[in-house]
């Protein structure tokens, strides 16, 4: 997809209008973060899983090579196939290659944020393969022509009389006059049509939430059991994973799924949890025909050593968007791209390039509340302020904006001059505001009073009162 | 024998300094009340936060250094904000990473620094104030104080002590205002929403009164809440700690309007 992140005032402002949206996310608002709070408090040593996780990946990160190598030997071993790819366009490229080969006129999907990297079902579309996707959020996204507006919960944005008028739109073989008012049969329904979409698939697509180097398998993560299905019923089952997806070990694995669950939904752990480990064996009764992983670079492997490396510990749980005052204001669209919320502003600029991106690691008010839930305990804030920097060094930011603090950092080094203005601002201000005590416009603050005044200051600046006050002989 | 006075440097910074010195005095009385001595060097300006949020790290460094200079001397540095309390405690190492003579000195400087209200309590063992406010006041846990130097419970501790007040406890008041320093600059339209959201916050507990420990979530709650017109009084916490509210009409309200 085309990302907008360059456009994000524009598309926080249709959000902050957009009356389904707003209350789409304030649902969200009061939903994720009081079960995971919950949870978590029944878990008393989180906080040294946390550092347990943090480590594991850390391990993980320094030791890449090693591990991704392991993990090849191992799912070849099994009699899998592992797929290199250092950009998008081989990553689909590949995955076409694998579905003429099989002849596969459909494939299931379950829910891959690759895939959404990757653009992944234009690219099957377009070549002739039906991609049908399995997991009811993306499928609701799907059916509307829309791309995930959360990374794990892709429909989020949407309220549920919006999916009815979608369902109705498209289920057009059904009866016109059914009830879909609740929220189970509009469960039941998406059920019922992706049944018969399981058994006619050629081939299944999913993610891969760990992929393990001891064993050479796959681990997915679901509530609706769709994965099993997608996978275990085709000629073929291709996991999409990016480089750091790796672990060690299942006891590692099993360490981050605890974090995992509690993060994301506030569960103590997903419904399903599906380890994959090569193709179908002759004494298995069901199983994918093939077993291909594809690992995607796209720019992953350049972050390793940088400012930006910690990134890639993220298990993409979503608690810093669901914790996140901005997302919470203007959804996940807002952001232009795949990966919305906190870990979009500092992945979005490595992935699509910070020209296009470089609203979004500004677009923070920095208050820490997303690296304080994050279970790989990533500093996001202090990345974002990476990009800032790499932004204004490259003179990105607007310029009326890098002049408008050039002229402040002018004074600010210059305390005798800064003394000066600061008390001729505070009385000047004083002043002009003394009547009503604020002020409902001001030059240069625009963007401030257009919905909220500005309180006018008392009059006189401390540094003034304080040194008149010496000088009197009255300082404490 | 009593122990020699504490010398602390006031940190003003730059909000208190332009829009609101009731606050630095009221920090002068609560810290001198805790038995220190204060002294305001002359060559502060800000902590250089703007600068340091908007990438600039040259500006910052250059700010920083001043800062550094200027309070060196101090038995301890004492700032009534959390914010620009982070910025000196967490963030200024973070600039002299690979100068290892100011690194040493910014941590030097970080080890000292303190945010007022804790450092009433958590330092100098403040138990109790000597205040009276008659109201039912709400509090905003601001992010930086909150949630770099861990200002929770030292704010409530010694509200619960001012006679006649009342506090009830914000829903969501680890929440964001929206100010977030260049943020509201930035991004107005979304900064100006989240004020929204969180004036209709307050209003929902029935308090009369807004305290929190920051002078730029202050001024964009109290800007919000004036706009909507709710007679809802905005103060910093110092001012009601140190007694002092009966000498300046409460944030974004006129001195003529407070007499009516």
């Amino acid at each position: 997809m085309q990302p907008t992140s360059h456009s994000f005032k524009q598309n926080a402002h249709q959000a902050l209008g957009n009356a389904n949206l707003q209350k789409a996310l304030n649902l969200m608002r009061a939903g994720f973060p009081a079960k995971r709070a919950a949870v978590i408090a029944k878990l008393p040593e989180f906080e040294e899983l946390r550092e347990q996780g943090k480590a594991i990946k850390n391990h993980v990160l320094e030791n890449l090579d090693f591990y991704l190598e392991a993990f090849e030997r191992n799912v070849v071993a099994r009699g899998g196939q592992v797929h290199w790819c250092r950009t998008p366009q081989e990553a689909r490229d590949t995955v076409l290659a694998i579905c003429r080969r099989l002849g596969a006129k459909t494939v299931t999907k379950g829910k891959s944020m690759i895939a959404e990297e990757i653009a992944l079902n234009d690219h099957l579309a377009q070549n002739g393969i039906t991609p049908v996707e399995t997991d009811l959020g993306e499928y609701i996204i799907q059916i509307r022509n829309e791309y995930p507006s959360h990374i794990i919960a892709p429909a989020i944005h949407l309220v549920k009389e919006q999916i009815a008028q979608s369902f109705r739109e498209t289920h057009t073989n059904l009866d016109p006059k059914r009830l879909l008012e609740e929220a189970p049969t509009l469960v039941a329904e998406a059920r019922g049509i992706l049944r018969q979409k399981f058994l006619s698939a050629d081939v299944g697509i999913t993610g891969a939430n760990f992929c393990i180097a001891e064993t050479g398998s796959t681990i997915i993560v679901t509530n609706e059991g769709n994965g099993d299905l997608t996978q275990t019923l085709t000629k073929a089952h291709i996991a999409l994973a990016s480089l750091e997806k790796i672990v060690p070990t299942l006891e590692d694995a099993s360490t981050l799924l605890r974090l995992l669950a509690r993060s994301a939904t506030g569960q103590e752990f997903s419904t399903y949890t599906t380890v994959s480990t090569g193709p179908r064996r002759p004494e298995d009764t069901d199983g994918p025909g093939e077993f291909h992983v594809v690992f995607l670079d796209n720019g992953r492997s350049a972050m390793l050593g940088t400012e930006f490396q910690d990134m890639l510990r993220c298990i993409r749980c979503g608690a810093c968007m669901n914790h996140c005052p901005v997302y919470a204001t203007v959804g996940g669209h807002a952001y232009g791209w795949v990966y919305p919320g906190p870990m979009g502003a500092v992945l979005t600029p490595t992935l699509v390039g910070v020209d296009e991106a470089g609203h979004l690691p500004n677009a923070s008010t920095f208050c820490g509340k997303c690296e304080s839930v994050c279970p790989m305990k990533i500093p996001l804030p202090k990345m974002m302020r990476h990009w800032r920097e790499r932004e204004f060094e490259r003179q990105l930011s607007p310029a009326t904006y890098r002049y408008g603090l050039k002229f402040w950092a002018f004074f600010a080094t210059r305390p005798q001059l800064y003394r000066l203005v600061a008390g001729f601002g505070a009385r000047l201000l004083g002043l002009m505001g003394r009547s009503r005590g604020r002020f409902r416009s001001l030059p240069l603050a625009g963007g401030w009073t257009q919905g909220r005044d500005m309180p006018a200051p008392e009059g006189r600046s401390f540094h003034s009162l304080w040194a008149e006050r010496r000088r009197a002989g009255k300082a404490a | 024998m009593p122990d020699a006075p504490v010398r602390v440097g006031l940190f003003v910074t730059c909000l208190v300094d332009l829009f609101r010195p009731a606050v630095g005095f009221a920090a002068v009385k609560l810290l001198g009340q805790a038995g220190c001595t204060v002294e305001v060097p002359a060559t502060q300006t800000c902590c250089g936060q703007p600068a340091y949020n908007s990438g600039d790290k040259a500006d910052t460094k250059a700010i920083a250094r001043q800062v550094i200079d200027a309070f060196e001397a101090f038995d301890y540095v004492v700032v009534p904000s959390g914010s620009c309390g982070g910025m000196i405690k967490e963030h200024y190492t973070e600039l002299f990473a690979d100068e290892p003579a100011m690194f040493q000195r910014a941590q030097h400087l970080a080890k000292r620094t303190y945010e007022l209200i804790s450092f009433l309590t958590d330092v100098r063992g403040m138990e109790r104030v000597h205040a009276h406010y008659e109201g039912i006041a709400t509090y905003h846990d601001a992010c930086s104080g909150l949630r770099e130097l861990g200002v929770k419970q030292q704010p409530r501790k010694l509200l619960a002590g001012v006679q006649g007040l009342t506090l009830k406890e914000l829903p969501g008041a680890e929440v964001c205002c929206g100010f977030g320093g260049t943020f509201c600059i930035k991004y107005p339209e979304i900064s100006e929403r989240m004020a929204a959201d969180k004036a209709a916050d307050i209003a929902r507990t029935g308090a009369d009164t807004l305290l929190a420990g920051d002078m730029g979530c202050l001024l964009n709650m109290a800007g919000k809440l004036t706009r909507l017109g709710k007679q809802i009084r905005v103060r910093h916490v110092a001012e009601i700690l140190a007694d002092m509210s009966g000498e300046t009409p409460p944030i974004g309200v006129s001195a003529s309007a407070e007499r009516r």
